[in-house]
């Protein structure tokens, strides 16, 4: 299920972003130094490889609906980790531009979730230690559903705390979860299935290309769960000093999906310390607009405050008739430099 | 130092699966030739084609190109002076752009930016595909994908020209362009074809290819007039000769081609080889005046002045039959 | 795995407009890039029960349609197909906040609806600016402005072959799917089974493929490293569009410039 900007408030969506591109970051070093050339061309068509797989549409067991699948723990047994990393955000680039699927800021959430938990929990952690040296065909099923169903699930997961930290629905904590996680766990069977299918179907038609992308090291590398461990840690002091700033700056966000969450607004005191820092940085840059920019109009979201436009209609009406003057104006330029779009275009 | 020679030498190769697909081929191909090389399906002719600039490695023998074996060492060599055109141009182009494909190589070579920028448009302007610069790949028909792929190549200015079937399902008009293109390119040119006619119209020599194996190795006219080796091979006669052949039996002059009609074909050839090599000779003189080796040169011209006289020859026996 | 629809790949239309040259299209690809972003961000930093402040920032989708020439309807098909997540995720609003903050001559009108509607203009103008990019922007010129934005040069390389063998791919999928529509009448054909085996024949026809490009970029003298010959101008015309449109971005976000025109008109 893939995030979308409409959901995210730009802190989240900013957070998830910076994690996304220091994973890419690294992943592109750890490419460059090992490099088997042949491998930018490989990345290349698997990704062009998982749109063609999704367009081939099939029948869902059981509901008698169509389906397509997701493919990043194909890519991720493919490639490994860090070159699969890159193939998976590729492909949700595309998909976030040409698909509409998503959306620009709602990306650096989406390949965190759709690629971080195939390539470095459930690769590492999951069917490289149940593969091993067994490439027998119950071991890569067995080792493929598994990795799936836990990499769907967390990334299901994340969709449901990236959009309650976002602030912008609201469901509840517990039934989006309810939600969420068991759809994705039937997703997760049938595409698990399915790539242990085509796992095995490749190692059966053409042995070598599976084996050789198990033992080459440089198609391959193991992931050393250390770092794993290491990283995430990395990772999740981040978000955590991130939220807390935007906890600072945005009360209809965290705040409010706290509430939600343990019943009561208030955070603990102990992070104001790195609430002070962030927010001082924040003071510094002023790359995130905050609310400050329309106080006239109080604070939101919390429930029952001044709430938005003023009762008096006046203002609304002229709100709108101010929208149209603006957008027929824009109309107009726009209308003006078509026209010498056309004259260019002949002369 | 010409780079202009090709030279396999007992050349075996095995893939990794075990496919014995080269079983000893040895050739050697000189400056301003060019060859055909003609087989059935799977005869080996693209493997054969991997090995001419080191992505492939013979399992054993030798191949040299220019004045060096290669190896390791002098691969890169081997792919500045070697230009292939692979079959599927949909594998070649790779590039998201006309333009930027052209400019891959020529960029590969370390030229300066404006250096690059007139190689790629002189190669797109021989090609005739100047237009497409900005298109898009998949924005092209496969006639100008194929002459996009040939830019590709000639815009690196290789010494020997190598095509794997240029002109697999090109139509008419394409495949005429084509061979246009390739008559204008004068250094050594090796093509790969089931298209015996196009050979016919460009290449001199052909090496007929079997089961990983030389099958003959000759002027291409007579080797491409040579049904009953053309038949082992699982080969046809060029559509030419065979519409020249349908033609005779309606004139009811008899079944095959006459004698003196192959030998009509072969003086031509002949004659056009003989050309060939008078220009080669006419360079190497001027190359050895370079040298201040007049001594050469004037053997050399001499070569050349004879040559021209045994052309006369060939044309007059040409004229009597 | 998610619902199939056949609209959701059709991505030639949008990656043929944006070959054209208009105003729009010829418009630097870094600056197209960083103006869309920051449409973005700030659209979605109104708080959530923002509506008409958010209204005005039509101008800029409005914009790119017109100047640049985009049919509409290739960019609301497009919307429709990718709703239902956001539309389904935000109908929970309603249901849950039921709170009255707000009349509509004098009829009572839930946060939950605000907040909802606000959802619904938020995913129109982020999706749509997100579509508007790539249909006025080619996407190698998107990959140039990553590379100009310092994004590593594997990252790019790789793709921009992904971005060419889509298409290349999605052709020979057709084929199959093609001749599996032939074979199999109705429901048969389109089982999971069949859909492992035509996938596996895909894959690994595309890894060898991948093997016949790798010998054609060595061919032609590649090293490990792809050079690109980047010839993007920065014009004054990109930073005036630029410094205008960001500044209108920020003018609208932090003034409700569009109640104070109104107000003057009345
Ligand atoms: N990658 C490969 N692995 C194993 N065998 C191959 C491979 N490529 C070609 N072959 C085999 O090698 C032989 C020669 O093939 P090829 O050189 O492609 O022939 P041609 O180009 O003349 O049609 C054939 O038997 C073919 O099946
Ligand atoms: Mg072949």
């Amino acid at each position: 299920m893939h995030m979308a900007d409409a959901l995210l408030s730009p802190a989240v969506g900013a957070t998830l972003w910076t994690g996304t591109l220091g994973a890419i970051a690294y992943c592109t070093r750890k490419l460059r130094n090992n490099i088997d050339e042949k491998i930018i061309p490989l990345m290349g068509i698997l990704g062009a490889f998982i749109f063609a797989a999704q367009m081939i549409n099939f029948t869902i067991p059981g509901t008698g609906s169509s389906g397509h699948i997701g493919g990043g723990m194909l890519l991720a047994i493919l490639l490994g980790p860090y070159a699969g990393f890159i193939t998976i955000a590729s492909v949700l680039i595309i998909q976030s531009l040409f698909f509409a699927d998503g959306g620009i800021l709602a990306l650096g959430c989406n390949i965190w979730n759709l690629g971080i938990y195939p390539c470095f929990i459930a690769y590492p952690l999951i069917f490289k230690l149940l593969v091993k040296e067994d490439l027998s065909k119950s071991r890569i099923t067995l080792a493929s559903v598994m990795s799936v169903v836990t990499a769907l699930q967390l990334g299901a997961f994340s969709v449901v705390v990236e959009t309650l930290l976002s602030g912008r629905s609201e469901l509840p904590f517990g039934a989006f979860t309810a939600m969420m996680l068991p759809i994705h766990l039937a997703i997760g069977l049938v595409e698990g299935f399915i790539t242990a299918g085509v796992v095995n179907y490749v190692r059966s038609a053409r042995p070598e290309i599976i084996k050789s992308t198990f033992d080459s090291k440089p198609l391959a590398p193991a992931v050393s769960i250390r770092k794993v461990v290491l990283t995430l840690g990395i990772a999740a002091l981040i978000t955590g000093g991130s939220l807390s700033w935007f906890a600072s700056t945005h009360p209809d966000g965290l705040e409010w999906s706290v509430e939600k969450v343990h019943g009561s607004p208030e955070l603990s005191s102990s992070e104001t310390g790195i609430t002070a820092m962030f927010e001082k940085i924040q003071t510094m840059t002023a790359l995130l607009p905050d609310y400050g920019f329309r106080q006239e109009e109080g604070a939101e979201g919390t429930a029952g405050a001044k709430s938005w436009p003023a009762v008096n209609s006046g203002t609304s009406i002229s709100g709108v008739i101010g929208s149209l003057m603006v957008l027929g104006t824009v109309l107009l330029i726009g209308l003006f430099i078509r026209s010498g779009n056309r004259s260019r275009a002949k002369g | 130092m010409s780079h202009h020679i090709i030279d396999f030498n007992n050349v075996h190769y095995t893939y990794p699966d075990g496919t014995e697909a080269l079983k000893g081929i040895s050739f050697r191909i000189t400056h301003g030739e060019s060859v055909g090389v003609v087989g059935a399906n799977g005869a080996g002719k693209s493997t054969m084609i991997s090995h001419m600039n080191g992505y492939l490695m013979p399992s054993s023998g030798t191949i040299t190109i220019g004045d060096s074996k290669l190896d390791k060492t002098t691969l890169h060599e081997a792919r500045r002076s070697v230009g292939i055109v692979f079959q599927n141009p949909d594998d070649q182009l790779f590039m998201p752009t006309v333009f930027d494909d052209v400019a891959f190589g020529p960029l590969n070579l370390g030229l300066p930016k404006d250096k690059v920028i007139e190689r790629v448009n002189e190669a797109l302007t021989t090609t005739g595909c100047f237009h497409l610069k900005d298109k898009p790949p998949h924005h092209l028909s496969l006639g100008q994908k194929r002459a996009v792929t040939i830019a590709g190549v000639i815009a690196m200015h290789p010494d020997i020209l190598v095509m794997d079937e240029p002109a697999s399902n090109l139509d008419p008009g394409s495949r005429r362009n084509l061979i246009d293109l390739l008559l204008q390119f004068r250094h050594s040119k090796i093509i790969a074809s089931h298209d015996l006619d196009l050979i016919l119209d460009v290449c001199d020599r052909c090496i007929v290819i079997g089961d990983g194996r030389i099958r003959a190795d000759g002027p291409a006219r007579e080797i491409l007039l040579n049904e009953e080796l053309l038949r082992e091979n699982n080969l046809e006669l060029p559509l030419s000769f065979q519409k020249r052949e349908h033609k005779n039996k309606l004139n009811s002059t008899g079944g095959n081609m006459t004698e003196l009609e192959k030998l009509k074909h072969l003086l031509k050839h002949w004659m056009e080889h003989n050309e060939a090599h008078m220009k080669t000779y006419t360079e190497w003189a001027e190359k050895a005046d370079g040298l201040d080796r007049k001594d050469i040169s004037d053997i050399l011209r001499q070569i050349v002045e004879d040559s021209n006289k045994l052309n006369g020859l060939f044309r007059k026996a040409e004229e009597i039959i | 795995m998610s619902a199939f629809n056949p609209e959701y790949f059709n991505i030639g239309h949008l990656d043929t407009l944006s070959y054209r040259h208009t105003f729009v299209h010829d418009l630097n690809p870094v600056i197209k890039l960083i103006v869309t972003l920051v449409f973005i961000l700030l659209v979605v930093s109104f708080p959530k029960y923002e509506i008409q402040g958010i209204v005005p920032f039509f101008m800029f989708p409005l914009f790119m349609i017109i100047a640049g020439e985009i049919p509409a309807g290739v960019i609301f098909k497009k919307l429709l197909v990718v709703s239902p997540f956001v539309l389904f995720i935000g109908i929970f609003n309603p249901m849950l906040d039921k709170e009255i903050i707000y009349r509509v001559f004098g009829v009572p009108v839930s946060g939950g609806w605000i907040s909802y509607g606000s959802l619904i203009i938020r995913f129109i103008l982020t999706v749509s600016s997100a579509l508007l990019l790539i249909a006025t922007t080619s996407f190698p010129g998107i990959c140039l402005a990553l590379e100009k934005l310092r994004v590593p040069k594997i990252f790019i390389v790789q793709l921009l072959f992904l971005y060419r063998y889509t298409f290349v791919l999605a052709e020979e999928v057709m084929k199959i799917i093609k001749a599996r529509n032939m074979r199999s009448f109705g429901k048969k054909g389109k089982d999971i089974k069949s859909f492992i085996s035509i996938t596996g024949v895909l894959l690994v026809r595309s890894i060898e493929r991948s093997e016949r490009i790798y010998q054609a970029i060595c061919s032609r003298g590649f090293d490990g490293q792809i050079r690109l010959l980047k010839d993007f101008r920065l014009r004054g015309t990109d930073i005036l569009f630029a410094l205008v449109t960001i500044s209108i971005f920020i003018i609208f976000r932090k003034y409700a410039i569009a109640d104070m025109l109104g107000g003057l008109l009345i």
